[in-house]
């Protein structure tokens, strides 16, 4: 229990996603303009890859791996240059159910995400969860922590850069910076200010 | 008066179309210095109130004061009484600050007068630095983008100086203060449209950047040579009981400890915050807030306990008074701008920065010292929290019909 509560810290704080690894940057610059849709964004990114992971270190541990295919006794088979295409695939596959999901009961959230949802599926925070999880060899349960947490620092990460967004809409930039320029100075800011984590071992 | 007079004379100089006209924001920090702004509100609600933002700055930069004298006299006396049981140790770093301590006084760590000059040899370059340096970027982006120079700068440019060790590099200084104001200020607009607190922003930019000379156990005493731990990685390093030896609670809580220039004295920082307080400049449930969070998590961690970092044990009243917590709590987590705007959202806010300062002491091993980085991290959720407590405002308000 303690292993699982250290990993979800190092997921969400130490190792976040967005602000220490600097993944999925474009939807994160995006849609963050308002906090609502930047928390409904957050949230299908939790779901997307809560989902992922557990089901790629499935596929990665039973089908992939070296010697993985022992059960169909095929032990000497070694499928894991077809790692990136697995998990992209599934990625996309789990992308187009939330879509479907999200259009047929939350209507108001699927217009206000609109093209970044399908666009998810390109998130390089999704498949780069999945590929840390091979990296570092996690187990089931691990997995589905390790996605969780990641998901979860993610969304708060987009969600305070949301709130400081609608702030500035206030502030008086200079006309050059305007726009994404201020929000690259926002969030290396925001990276600073989550350095307090660095250094943290779990 | 003359002055007055002299001023409305040359003001036509510096208005739309006058050969000064480049100018006006400078001659409009020089009108404001002296004399309360004439312009009033045009349109018909408003409050009417003594208060303005000039008169709240120059307060805070005032009630900084006891702790910046302190600050000056703590680094002559930890000096001294160095250099006292040392007789061979190298008086600060030669030059033009030991001839100049060398003048005017001696080396008695009893004498009032020795440690304040030998104190003001290093605070007043650091703080000069900052202030010509910050001062400079100030003024070009007031002319640049016609905006006033404001206030705000006089309190950002000693906190900033207060929370540097005495022996920083004047370079870093004055890259540190120049990160602060441009980046965390000037680029959104100026004071009141920032999100994070510029004397925090360049001072975490420094840590980052040169920590050998902003972190580590030989910075805080102005003598060559010297080499003393702060009471926050003593009690990391060998724990509670190593602390109390080597320091009491009374002796942290009047600060002759070392640290960063103005933080040691938990009591001059506690004078000039309970003067704010009361004035109603920094806010109470800010402050409040921190020492709740403050006090709920160093509990927490009490009982928790562990083997194998002594940190765990420190008690709350320890948390108060060693390190930036008390200078941190009454300076610069009840900054206005950066901290949350509701007052629900203000405690969450405070104690949301308590709560991340003893984390990051205790648990962080990278980091002695938590309240820069927990004030900083707070500030990103500010914004956030305000956003939440609004809502639910507008829920209950519309729920009440």
């Amino acid at each position: 229990m303690e292993h699982y509560i250290s990993l979800i810290i190092k997921a969400v704080f130490v190792e976040n996603m967005a602000l220490a690894f600097f993944l999925g940057m474009c939807t994160f610059l995006a849609i963050s303009k308002k906090v609502e849709a930047a928390i409904g964004l957050g949230v299908a990114v939790v779901v997307v890859l809560t989902l992922t992971v557990p089901v790629n270190n499935l596929i990665y541990n039973n089908v992939l791996r070296e010697g993985a295919l022992s059960w169909a006794g095929l032990p000497n088979v070694n499928l894991s240059f077809l790692g990136l295409l697995t998990y992209i695939g599934v990625i996309a596959a789990m992308v187009q159910i939330l879509e479907m999901v999200l259009d047929k009961y939350i209507p108001t959230l699927y217009a206000a995400l609109g093209v970044f949802l399908p666009l998810i599926t390109v998130n390089c925070a999704i498949l780069g969860a999945s590929l840390f999880m091979v990296e570092r060899d996690y187990t089931f349960g691990e997995s589905l922590v390790y996605g969780f947490g990641a998901g979860l620092g993610w969304a708060l990460a987009i969600a305070a850069l949301a709130g400081i967004r609608e702030k500035l809409k206030y502030s008086d930039v200079p006309e050059g910076l305007r726009g994404l320029g201020i929000t690259f100075i926002t969030v290396g800011l925001m990276s600073l200010g989550f350095m307090s984590f660095s250094g943290i071992s779990l | 008066m003359a002055l007055r007079q002299f001023l409305d004379g040359i003001e036509h100089h510096f208005e739309k179309g006058g050969k000064f006209e480049r100018w006006y924001a400078l001659y409009e920090a020089v009108d404001t210095i002296f004399y309360t702004p004439g312009h009033v509100t045009s349109t018909t609600a408003h409050v009417r109130d003594g208060i303005d933002l000039k008169r709240i700055m120059i307060t805070v930069w005032f009630c900084v004061w006891p702790a910046m004298f302190f600050g000056m006299w703590n680094i002559g006396y930890q000096a001294n009484s160095f250099l006292a049981a040392n007789p061979d140790a190298m008086m600060g770093d030669g030059g033009l600050r030991t001839a100049f301590i060398a003048a005017l006084a001696g080396n008695d760590p009893s004498s009032i007068w020795d440690n304040l000059v030998y104190g003001a040899a290093y605070f007043i370059p650091v703080y000069f630095v900052t202030f010509v340096v910050g001062g400079f970027w100030e003024v070009l982006f007031a002319t640049v983008r016609k905006h006033e120079v404001n206030e705000g700068f006089f309190v950002t440019s000693i906190l900033f100086a207060l929370i540097c060790p005495p022996t920083i590099p004047l370079w870093q200084v004055a890259l540190g203060i120049t990160f602060g104001v441009v980046i965390g200020k000037e680029v959104f607009g100026g004071t009141g449209k920032n999100f994070l607190n510029p004397a925090l922003t360049g001072r975490a930019f420094l840590y980052f950047a040169y920590p050998a000379q902003i972190s580590g156990d030989t910075v805080w005493t102005a003598v060559d040579g010297f080499s003393g731990a702060t009471a926050l990685s003593v009690a990391a390093s060998d724990g509670m009981a190593a602390l109390q030896e080597s320091i009491s609670w009374m002796q942290a809580f009047m600060g002759t400890i070392q640290g960063s220039m103005g933080e040691t004295s938990t009591l001059a920082v506690l004078i000039g915050g309970i003067a704010l307080l009361v004035m109603k400049i920094a806010s109470y449930r800010i402050v409040g807030g921190v020492m709740i969070g403050m006090i709920a998590t160093s509990l927490l961690l009490n009982a928790v306990g562990s083997e194998t970092n002594p940190l765990f044990a420190m008690p709350a009243h320890w948390h108060l008074v060693v390190g930036g917590f008390a200078f941190g709590m009454m300076f610069m987590a009840t900054d206005p701008v950066s901290a949350s705007m509701t007052s629900t959202g203000k405690w969450i806010f405070g104690i949301f920065v308590g709560l991340m300062t003893v984390l990051i002491r205790v648990v962080n091993p990278a980091f002695p010292e938590g309240i820069m980085l927990a004030i900083l991290f707070a500030n990103l959720f500010a914004p956030l929290i305000d956003y939440f407590v609004m809502q639910s405002n507008i829920k209950r308000r519309l729920a009440r019909g």
